[in-house]
């Protein structure tokens, strides 16, 4: 018996020497099966597009239901399931449940996982309940909970293999992003940018859930794990201090710069990806200086959490343009030459695509005409301002001042595109890009902080741009040259996550609650179906049984339920947005349903 | 005693709109320092004819929509998962407006999980509660639209001095 025993731990160990590598090569290669779907954006490169053709332009039309599935929770339905072999995993809003079903016994609940919280978690979310979905990894399902508690499930089981607690919800911290694995650690970032919290991405061990290490967006050197000689910012170093120096006194202890927007990974380069969000609070007055390292992307060393580089896109935000979108990587041609370039599209309404591996700036254009609180990204290299956007002084709420009503600033506080992922397809190298076509009034003043209190510091108000009819499109984005190939108008925001495939069909939700299909190259609608609630889930698709399957989670809610749910403006006003007073309420209502679609067979 | 039951239940069904509507009274009767006050001593709003609103309901806009919007949506008018203060407004008396700002309120079941925090101790809502409450009032009875208040009085130096006492600010 003993010696039965030795062996067998002989053989455990020799899998955990190599666990490191094994869990690398596990996720990377599993992501390469079309017929599944791994992680929250489908590969680790964030381009959501899936190999899958069954479903292509000339069949799309011909989509039905193939099944639906009740997730039992009202709010706002954000992210989309996992598929891994047989089983889905189907995740919700606030209380974060999490259902394991069997697609090939009928879908069948295997387990079902519920944590218990307290709900006074609930008001300390700045925008209703949301969560972004779990992450896969070492035979575990990682989930974020509102209360930032992050858990390790056995995926065979729902058994709760490990937790740890992310942040404190007492202080105004939440979880609401879907983690990422990434070799032998589990990345988490955390929400709290109206709360005053100082915003962290961290990294916790696969298989223990101990803390190895937690890189900040604000504070000194150590804390936001910067070599000040290594850590280039557009290819100089950022230098000592380079955070806490862009600060009044201690402001950056209660900062913001939060991160609950995606990551994405680059293996052969060893880099992680992704953004940080507003400074707290929404008064600039209140908060003088660049505030590093908040509205920033990060390119970080996944082993330690050391930043490689950096790139400020809005220093001294004044309009709440988060930057935490996701990055999503490409391997293209620009001028004849190779390039590992990341393309980002930020809430302030500017589409960037820069070198990955350096973090030079190639390209900063408007991916919505609208946008004007800029007139663009200062490129020259040998200039002093080199990689600022020069902000127009007419929509600065900055130079306006506090209690000062700056009007018609585009796009609003909600961005030319919020936390709902945009699709890239090799095929045509375009991006696939869900947008809100919203311009607001903003008014900062002064406010003081309380711990676990709202800490906001500005009136606003929203409304669709001057003399337009529609709060959205979904467009189509070359990245070299910075343009729009094709735009179709939407009536709302478009707040669902794109998909592309290899069938030349792209697909995305509405706020009214369709799922559409429009073909890759032209935008042509080719299918629309409308679900039982408003879309802000991210379209996914898998293979089962030798059938393609398209999912989406529908739920109407999140920040687009709040500003939406009873229209922007009255039709008697005459602001010239006759658009505005359209009501989600009146095309859509609360209810969290998974549909899944498929040709008829 | 079964017509009885169904009366009352239609009474309670419809009476609370219709009484509460036709008990609120917001006109203004007096004002002390640029607060105006209905029959019963409460605060209340003034739309004078030009559109001119007071202090009050122009301060409450603003508070409005730095501290409540992200829940009760735009102008009071709710969002996907929190009340149309408007409408609550209709039939929320002072008292129970002032309870349930400072100490909160919870209603979670298996149809919804709707919490409101207390911000007694917030002192960006707490120092403010009259003039949520007055904006409030005006939105319920449409005193004020779906707009920034064009015109407003001038804050008032009384305003000033309580304002600056209770934020603890210079």
């Amino acid at each position: 018996m003993r010696k039965v025993l030795s062996a067998a731990c002989l053989g455990a160990m020799a899998t955990f020497a190599t666990g490191v590598a094994y869990a690398n090569d596990e996720l990377g290669k599993m992501a390469q099966n079309p017929k599944d779907w791994v992680m929250p954006a489908g590969d680790y490169a964030n381009t959501r597009y899936s190999k899958l053709n069954q479903i292509n332009a000339a069949n799309v039309g011909k989509l039905q239901v193939a099944w639906t599935f009740s997730t039992g929770v009202l709010r706002g339905h954000e992210g989309g399931p996992l598929i891994i072999g047989n089983i889905m995993y189907v995740h919700t809003p606030f209380p974060n449940k999490v259902y394991a079903l069997d697609l090939s016994q009928e879908n069948k609940i295997v387990w079902k996982y519920e944590p218990k919280q307290d709900p006074n978690v609930i008001p300390v979310m700045c925008c209703d309940t949301v969560n972004r979905g779990v992450s896969y990894g070492d035979g575990k399902i990682f989930l974020h909970q509102a209360d930032t508690t992050l858990v390790a499930l056995d995926a065979k089981t729902g058994q709760v293999a490990w937790s740890v607690k992310n942040g404190d919800p007492g202080k105004g911290a939440t979880g609401t992003s879907a983690p990422l694995v990434v070799k032998d650690k589990v990345l988490v970032g955390i929400s709290g940018g109206e709360f005053g919290v100082q915003c962290h991405v961290t990294a916790y061990d696969l298989k223990s859930g101990k803390q190895v290490w937690r890189a900040f967006s604000e504070g000194p050197d150590d804390q936001i794990l910067f070599d000040p000689d290594k850590t280039t910012d557009l290819g100089k170093p950022v230098g000592k201090d380079s955070s806490i120096k862009t600060w009044q006194g201690d402001q950056w202890k209660i900062g913001g710069g939060c991160t609950w927007g995606w990551i994405s990974y680059d293996p052969s380069l060893n880099l992680i990806y992704y953004g940080s969000g507003n400074p707290s609070t929404w008064n600039p007055k209140q908060r003088p200086g660049d505030n590093k390292w908040s509205m920033t992307v990060f390119a970080r060393n996944p082993d330690d959490g050391k930043a490689k580089w950096v790139y400020q896109m809005t220093p001294h935000d004044e309009w709440d343009y988060d930057g935490v979108n996701e990055m999503i990587l490409s391997d293209q041609q620009i001028n004849g030459q190779e390039r590992k370039l990341l393309t980002h599209f930020d809430r302030n309404g500017l589409a960037y695509t820069m070198d990955r591996a350096t973090g030079e700036l190639l390209v900063a254009e408007k991916y919505d005409p609208k946008v004007n609180w800029t007139s663009g990204v200062d490129m020259n290299k040998s200039s002093p301002t080199y990689g600022r956007p020069k902000v127009l002084d007419q929509f600065s709420t900055e130079k306006g001042g506090e209690d000062k009503n700056t009007k018609g600033i585009c796009p609003a506080a909600l961005g030319t595109k919020d936390e709902q992922p945009a699709a890239y397809s090799p095929d045509t190298q375009l991006f696939y890009v869900p947008t809100n076509h919203v311009c607001m009034d903003y008014e900062p003043f002064k406010v003081s902080y309380t711990a676990g209190q709202p800490y906001v510091g500005a009136t606003l108000s929203m409304y669709p741009p001057q003399g337009e009819t529609h709060m959205g499109n979904f467009i189509a984005w070359d990245n070299k040259t910075g343009k729009i190939v094709w735009s179709n108008k939407e009536q709302f925001s478009v707040w669902s996550g794109a998909l592309a495939t290899a069938g030349g069909v792209v697909f995305y939700g509405t706020l009214e609650g369709y799922l559409k299909a429009v073909d890759a190259k032209t935008g042509k609608e080719l299918y629309k179906f409308k679900t039982p609630s408003g879309i802000i889930g991210n379209v996914t698709t898998y293979e089962q049984g030798g059938r393609q399957y398209v999912a989406v989670l529908s739920g109407v809610g999140g920040w687009a339920g709040i500003g939406l749910a009873a229209g922007l403006t009255e039709p008697t006003e005459g602001l010239g947005a006759v658009g505005g007073y359209a009501a989600l309420s009146n095309y859509t209502a609360l209810g969290g349903t998974l549909t899944v679609f498929a040709l008829p067979q | 005693m079964r017509i009885i039951w169904l009366i009352t239940a239609t009474l309670l069904l419809v009476a609370p709109g219709l009484v509460a509507h036709a008990a609120d009274d917001p006109k203004a009767v007096k004002s002390e320092d640029g607060k105006y006050l209905d029959k019963e001593g409460n605060p209340t709003f003034n739309v004078a004819a030009d559109g001119t609103v007071d202090w009050y309901t122009y301060s409450g806009f603003r508070r409005y929509h730095s501290e409540c919007h992200v829940c009760h949506g735009p102008d009071g008018m709710g969002s996907t998962y929190a009340p149309a203060l408007r409408d609550s407004l209709k039939t929320m008396s002072y008292g129970s407006f002032l309870e349930v700002v400072a100490s909160g309120r919870k209603n979670v079941n298996t149809a919804q999980e709707s919490v409101m925090p207390a911000f007694g101790d917030n002192p960006n809502v707490a120092c403010y509660m009259d003039d949520l409450y007055v904006y409030l009032r005006a939105r319920a009875h449409d005193a004020v639209g779906r707009v920034r208040p064009p015109k407003r009085e001038d804050k008032p130096d009384a305003y000033t001095q309580a304002e600056t006492a209770c934020m603890g600010t210079k």
